[in-house]
């Protein structure tokens, strides 16, 4: 089975890199293009056989490792295998 | 007095850290790896500078999940002196031994140069040799030491007097001009509410000898010793 994990920052939160990247966009002329928020997206493989257990894992992990709750909202979708 | 360093790969401060706690203590810590399952006795364990894990995921992410921490963890629990300099910083928010996180620097930059540092707290265990509100010039080295955590947090550390060093100018000014990336309320060093573990972004390290150029870290490690002895 297979694993999403998109990692955004939480709101309020500063973004730099987001904000570089919504400067360098509008000096190539996107003017329409008023915010832009970077984040992460991780793909995971997992051994399960259901999908309430990969999800349960992939939670787990994200507390643990892949996101910091400080400054990170995760979101996880569970793809299963054809 | 048994001091340990802990060496994660890619950690670059390991050496110099070791070098200005062998002049101060005067004896040798014990380079530690992270691999370690068991650590020695120590009095202090010192984080050091670097980029552990090549700064992957988020910094200091990897190196806190290292074999080596979770004793690290029940030492500092237990009242041992933990200091975490740059990305042991980084690493000790990563555990939790420290509230908040540190994120990227406001303007993007890496900045590496020598700062004033304002000691708000004078009298923990990791200050107390310097005058209260003492400016000090220590260098930083870094390109996420963007401090930041939620407001609560914020009164919290501050109501409790837990942050030890304030960026400022030479005239010990502390406002958004001498913030040089972003923390919040200028903060660049913490201790914990037990007052045993400290984290800052400045390298006390780098301002011990004379011959590098500056001196005003000096202090800050003979504070450290004096509080163990």
């Amino acid at each position: 089975m297979k694993a999403l994990v998109k990692i955004m920052p939480k709101k309020g939160v500063l973004d730099p890199q987001g904000k570089a990247i919504e400067k360098s966009l509008n000096q190539l002329g996107f003017s329409q293009i008023n915010s832009v928020i970077q984040g992460k997206l991780i793909e995971i493989e997992i051994d399960s056989i259901n999908e309430n257990d990969a999800q349960k894992i992939v939670e787990d992990a994200s507390k643990q490792l892949l996101a910091n709750l400080v400054i990170e909202d995760y979101e996880i979708t569970i793809i299963k295998d054809e | 007095m048994e001091i340990s360093v802990i060496v994660f790969p890619g950690s670059n401060c390991d050496r110099d850290v070791a070098v200005s706690l062998k002049k101060v203590f005067k004896r040798n810590p014990k380079m530690v790896w992270h691999k370690e399952q068991t650590l020695p006795k120590s009095d202090l364990i010192v984080l050091p500078g670097g980029f552990s894990y090549g700064d992957y995921l988020r910094c200091g992410s990897m190196a806190a999940n290292s074999p080596i921490m979770s004793e690290i963890i029940k030492c500092g629990e237990n009242g041992t002196f933990i200091i975490g300099i740059c990305n042991g910083f980084q690493i000790l928010t990563e555990t939790n031994l420290l509230p908040g996180t540190l994120i990227r620097n406001r303007d993007l930059s890496f900045i590496c140069k020598n700062l004033p540092l304002k000691v708000e707290n004078s009298k923990s265990r990791f200050t107390h040799k310097y005058s209260a509100n003492e400016i000090i010039e220590i260098p930083v080295a870094h390109n996420e030491g963007n401090y930041f955590a939620d407001q609560k947090t914020i009164k919290n550390i501050e109501d409790k007097d837990l942050v030890v060093f304030r960026y400022c100018n030479k005239d010990g000014i502390i406002n958004d001009e001498t913030n040089p990336n972003g923390s919040k309320n200028n903060i660049a060093g913490i201790i914990n509410e037990q007052g045993n573990i400290l984290g800052m972004m400045p390298h006390p390290e780098r301002a011990t000898d004379k011959v590098a150029g500056l001196i005003d870290g000096e202090k800050f490690f003979i504070s450290v010793l004096e509080s163990i002895q």
